[in-house]
């Protein structure tokens, strides 16, 4: 317990490190976490530009720290601060009761790009773990930075990490005289907002392609919601749907040839699928009731969405190719917008009781249901693409904010996002690249 | 004296059902008729704010033509019966003006999910509509688009706030 004071002030001092970080809140939980305890000593920085703001091995502390499964060190109780495999003596380590150890150094690499070099050692039988080598472009420091917390997660969970992935969230802005909105991408720690597309009516519902090229979402520019495919990088545009009624929370299969989406053009919301290459729209729901945000599972046989077939909301199943629909969730009086974990055992849904909205995971195989948030209007959860985390969006004093917890639910950030009213975050696949 | 309490219980039981039955006889009686419509005088000066054919009354805030917006419960689409009169007023409208286009937006508060709302809106706006249809406005003048809780009206996280957002907007793009 004593051992988990100390992380939290580890992390008070992290935060008046740099300025940029001092927007940083993270917020334990549970206090009983078996987060492991690891020191990401500063790299000695041999390039010829200055050093950024933030270093390398804050960003890296910072990401570990977030997943819930890592207690990085303060800088401040580092008493020796090694940058070279020679300099390492365990022995401090080990009376600092830290189990992981990672050190590295930035150098040049030619002119437009850093070499980070690292290391990862196992404190306590000495054995390096890693020794590797990124070239990072001098512009993308910080994203080379969670490249490399990303081969660390790996190294001592066995699963990929996330750090260096994108997320998408929809802000609305109160102007003098009117409001904007914007569909914004980010790093999966909420920095380096790029805004894609600005407009004066609503822009909801944003989905990654999953080769995270393309992001498809819903626009009001035409007066009626209208699902738009944009690429991430070009610009580039196309109307997907735009007839009479809702058009509506787009989902691209795991395939990405197909989109699963909603139409209300036969006279209320259904969900239907939409071939991208042959333009074909196929209906798949057929009820009077609300049918909507669909999601595909990732072996792409099933889509769960939402409807109020049965009175209030709650998450049914439709084979992709048609057929008998199922209902899934039963606990909690409402569960509408579930997300899928990546292995597809994992159900994440707003769940509310009396109105009071949470983020509620649900187990498909055990039936076990863990709520991860405590706010009273808290929604949109997306998963990263490791599972590990999620994001989701919660309300505090009118204003939407983004915040990630750990799966487990024992760590939640709130992410550094600019002003306004931020909402529908979604974590993007993994970087292709 | 416990025989006298009891036959005063069982009178005064007589009397209030007698004054319910009264009540009831009373309330059929006071049953308002529908006025009947004034004559309309060819009088352009004076505006009748019960004429739901003129279009002046659009603009008048002494008519139901320029109340726009109907309210609903939470998570239901029925039209309360206070707003019946105000649906009808348009309806009237639109019948007697057979080029005025209506179009009904549809919104909902911030509470569930924002397709699922979209979907709520959706349900709002076509409650209104086929209340209008019924009544006679024709199809092609009237369009419903859902704008879910994307466009709410106030932002405060309360009962009276939810109230306001929980609507459908009769906007006319044409008269």
């Amino acid at each position: 317990m004593k051992y988990k004071q100390k992380i939290v002030l580890a992390m008070l001092c992290l935060v008046s490190a740099g300025q940029a970080l001092a927007q940083l809140e993270i917020e334990i939980v549970k206090s009983e976490v078996d987060a492991l305890p690891i020191a990401v000593v500063p790299f000695a920085w041999n390039a010829s530009q200055p050093p950024p703001a933030v270093a390398v091995d804050e960003v890296i502390s910072a990401d570990l720290y977030r997943s819930g499964l890592f207690a990085p060190l303060a800088r401040r109780d580092m008493i020796e601060q090694p940058t070279a495999p020679v300099d390492v003596r365990f022995g401090t380590w080990r009376l600092l009761n830290t189990d992981a150890l990672v050190i590295g150094q930035i150098d040049d690499d030619g002119d437009s790009a850093y070499r980070a070099s690292f290391w990862l050692f196992d404190v306590n039988t000495g054995e390096q773990l890693l020794a590797l080598q990124e070239s990072i472009g001098v512009d993308n420091l910080r994203f080379g930075a969670h490249r490399i917390a990303d081969r660390i997660y790996e190294a001592l969970t066995g699963t990929p990490g996330a750090f260096a992935t994108r997320i998408a969230f929809v802000i609305q802005t109160q102007l003098a005289d009117r409001q904007s909105y914007e569909l914004v991408v980010a790093d999966a720690d909420g920095y380096n907002q790029t805004s894609l597309v600005t407009d004066g009516q609503p822009l909801m519902s944003p989905a990654w392609s999953p080769d995270g090229r393309q992001l498809a979402y819903v626009s009001f520019a035409r007066g009626n919601s209208t699902i738009i495919l944009q690429d991430v990088y070009t610009g580039a545009n196309r109307i997907i749907a735009s007839f009479k009624g809702i058009n509506g929370a787009p989902a691209f299969s795991p395939d990405g040839r197909r989109l699963a989406l909603t139409l209300s053009r036969t006279g209320n919301p259904e969900v239907f699928l939409y071939d991208l290459q042959s333009g074909e729209f196929t209906q798949l729901t057929r009820h009077w009731a609300i049918d909507t945000e669909p999601v595909w599972t990732p072996d792409g046989r099933d889509i769960l969405f939402t409807s109020d077939r049965g009175g209030k909301p709650q998450i049914y199943s439709i084979p992709a190719a048609g057929g008998e629909v199922e209902r899934i969730t039963f606990r909690g009086e409402i569960n509408a917008a579930a997300d899928i974990s990546p292995d597809g055992q994992l159900l994440a849904t707003a769940f509310a009781i009396d109105n009071v909205y949470k983020i509620a995971i649900h187990d498909r195989k055990n039936e076990q249901l863990r709520v991860l948030s405590d706010g009273i209007l808290d929604e949109s959860p997306s998963f990263a693409p490791n599972g590990s985390m999620l994001l989701y969006a919660a309300k505090e004093q009118g204003q939407g904010v983004l915040y990630a917890v750990s799966a487990d639910g024992n760590v939640r950030q709130k992410l550094v996002t600019s002003a306004g009213d931020v909402r529908e975050p979604v974590w993007s696949p993994f970087d292709q690249q | 004296m416990k025989a006298h309490l009891r036959t005063m219980t069982v009178l005064v039981l007589l009397l209030s059902l007698a004054a319910c039955k009264k009540e009831q006889v009373r309330d059929t009686e006071v049953t308002p008729e529908p006025t009947p419509e004034p004559v309309t005088q060819p009088d352009t000066n004076r505006l009748d704010p019960r004429d739901y054919s003129d279009a002046r009354n659009l603009d008048n805030p002494d008519s139901l033509l320029s109340q726009r917006v109907i309210l609903f419960d939470f998570d239901r689409s029925e039209i309360r019966a206070e707003y019946r009169a105000l649906v009808a007023a348009h309806a009237s409208y639109a019948a007697a003006n057979p080029t005025a286009r209506i179009m009904l937006e549809g919104h909902a508060d911030e509470r569930g999910t924002r397709e699922y709302n979209l979907g709520l809106g959706e349900r709002r706006g076509n409650a209104v509509g086929n209340a209008m249809s019924a009544q006679g406005a024709r199809g092609n003048q009237l369009d419903v688009v859902s704008f879910g809780e994307e466009r709410p009206v106030c932002t405060t996280s309360d009962e009276g706030c939810w109230q306001r957002n929980r609507r459908v907007e009769i906007v006319y793009t044409a008269r």
